[in-house]
């Protein structure tokens, strides 16, 4: 039996790398100042209008003399006390104050919604430039057509969903390739929540509204708009969290380096499964 | 390395890393080069935003039912200064509108004479930057008819609105600016009627500004004076409004 060879596959493209790296930044500073920007009215609802007395989440402050402050957070009249965090957190000083998401959750760190409000849209054209770059290319270079799923990507599907619930991860030549899981996490993002939170963002505009009008109808006005806007930014965190994840389980060093510089290793099991037979695809 | 070193590594490089980060952030904020650099995205927003929607694009109008049960007021809800509180107390009878600066024909105008100038009543929806939205009626005199009868100058650009109210920590007078595409679209209104009533002291009284396709900061209340200037560098901070001085953008679109 032939040993396991270590091989080096050039898996990520320049243009893969720079748009991955320039989307993380894109992504880290717009959802904190984001969050700077949901603190100036930290509640959401839903509709065209703020109903101010029904909103389905709230992020709140209570002050009294004897107590100081303490944060509540609200969902639908679920309520918690969730001082420290939300509602009431330490400022520079170290004393509580009433703001919804702590300063270490917001750019910038102080209350200060200008600010906010010019990172967010220099960020978010930053995002839309790099996106639509990256689109244009994957399109041209066939980079998209990799992320679709095969018939019988579609078929391993099942068993796909088990190796990830147990942690197992594909090895040898398959590494380097899109998993069905893959395919369909990055799918989303990138059609689904991306597309969500660009056109969702643009209808907060009352001027681009006067265009936007049947999308902001769809979306449920606009205050529904601004309420899909912050969870699509859950959604995202949520999808950022588990490829965090997933990099730590499969390999972290491997693969913060292949982003880098992109170049993967693998272990070249030969013969033990059919797909390793196959012509090597460097398209990771 | 063991798994627990690992651990608390990789805790303390993400901990410190984004610490740095954060801090890094907050330093940049402070900086001026640093947020005019920013701002060139609030520039492009403005001038993508020209480009695709056309200039007479109308903000949706609503229904009766869709009105907001009570419409918030935000800034100045009580304007404090003595000239106001007088006005005020005499039901606005000895209030008047100036319209000056580049102007072939400045005018002086009561509130009799604004209601005079043709009007239009609409139903839109209010949206503050802090990001509530209102839905009010609106019934005011057209600016763009008060524009044309005080003939600005060719070279003209902006139209300043000056203010009763001051507000803030530094105490400093409201004031306003749209340029000559929104001063002539159908739905920029002076607002003396909110929801059929006059307008309450709360909401700008006697007369506030509608700029349907904007945020809430630009539509100033409280309105003592239209000043038609080519440039604005020399009013206040030279932003061209109260919030513009303090870093929001003069754009606001979104
Ligand atoms: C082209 C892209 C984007 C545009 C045009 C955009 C626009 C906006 C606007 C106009 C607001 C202000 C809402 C308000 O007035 O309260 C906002 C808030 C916010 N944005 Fe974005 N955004 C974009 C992308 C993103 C992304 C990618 C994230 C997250 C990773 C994000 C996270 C947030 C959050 C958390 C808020 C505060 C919550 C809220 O008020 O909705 N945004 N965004």
């Amino acid at each position: 039996m032939a040993r396991a060879r270590l091989r080096t596959v050039y898996r990520h493209p320049l243009p893969v790398r720079i748009g991955h790296w320039v989307n993380a930044l894109c992504l880290f500073i717009l959802l904190l100042s984001g969050l700077q920007i949901f603190n100036a009215h930290p509640h959401l609802y839903w509709g065209s209008a703020s109903n101010f007395e029904a909103p389905w989440l709230s992020i709140d402050y209570h002050w009294s003399r004897d107590d100081g402050y303490s944060g509540r957070t609200q969902v639908y009249g679920w309520q918690a006390d969730t001082t420290g965090v939300l509602g009431a957190s330490p400022g520079r000083n170290g004393e509580l104050e009433g703001r919804a998401f702590p300063s270490w959750l917001t750019i910038p760190g102080s209350r200060w919604l200008a600010m906010g409000r010019s990172w967010h849209f220099f960020f978010a054209w930053i995002l839309v430039i790099n996106a639509s770059l990256f689109l244009i290319w994957a399109l041209f270079a066939g980079h998209l057509r990799r992320l679709i799923p095969t018939l019988e990507d579609w078929r391993g599907f099942g068993q796909s969903v088990l190796d990830h619930l147990r942690l197992r991860h594909p090895t040898g030549e398959a590494a380097t390739r899109y998993n069905i899981l893959q395919k369909l996490a990055y799918l989303t993002v990138i059609f689904g929540l991306g597309g969500l939170i660009v056109l969702t963002g643009l209808c907060m505009s009352p001027r681009m509204d006067t265009v936007l009008e049947p999308v902001l109808e769809f979306f449920g006005g606009r205050q529904s708009a601004r309420s899909i806007h912050f969870l699509a930014a859950g959604g995202l965190v949520l999808f950022v969290a588990i490829h965090l994840f997933e990099v730590i389980v499969s390999g972290p060093v491997n693969q913060l380096r292949s982003m880098i510089t992109g170049f993967f290793r693998y272990r070249d099991e030969p013969a033990t499964d059919s797909a390793t037979t196959r012509e090597t695809r460097h398209d990771g | 390395m063991t798994d627990n070193t690992r651990r608390r590594f990789l805790k303390t490089l993400l901990a410190g890393g984004g610490l740095a980060t954060l801090t890094g952030c907050d330093y940049l904020s402070e900086k001026t080069w640093f947020r005019d650099t920013l701002a060139q995205g609030e520039t492009l927003s403005d001038v993508v935003q020209h480009a695709v929607t056309p200039r007479k694009a109308m903000a949706r109008e609503y229904t009766p039912a869709d009105i907001s049960p009570s419409f918030r007021a935000n800034g100045t809800t009580d304007p404090d200064a003595v000239e106001y509180r007088m006005l005020a107390a005499n039901g606005f009878r000895d209030y008047r509108l100036k319209v000056g600066g580049m102007v072939e024909n400045p005018m002086t105008l009561d509130l009799a004479a604004i209601r005079a100038l043709p009007s239009r009543t609409q139903i839109t929806r209010h949206d503050c930057v802090e990001g509530w939205s209102a839905i009010g009626q609106w019934t005011g005199a057209r600016l763009s008819t008060l524009v044309e009868q005080a003939r600005p100058h060719p070279d003209a650009r902006y139209l300043v609105f000056h203010c009763a109210d001051r507000y803030g920590r530094s105490h400093s007078p409201y004031y306003e600016s749209i340029d000559m595409e929104d001063a002539h679209h159908p739905q920029t209104l002076l607002a003396y009627e909110l929801n059929g009533e006059p307008l309450p002291i709360a909401n700008g009284a006697p007369l506030r500004l509608r700029v349907e396709r904007q945020l809430g900061y630009k539509m100033a209340k409280y309105v003592m004076a239209i000043e038609v200037v080519e440039s604005f560098d020399h009013i206040a901070g030279g932003k061209g409004g109260f919030w513009e001085d303090r870093g929001y953008a003069w754009y606001a679109g979104i």
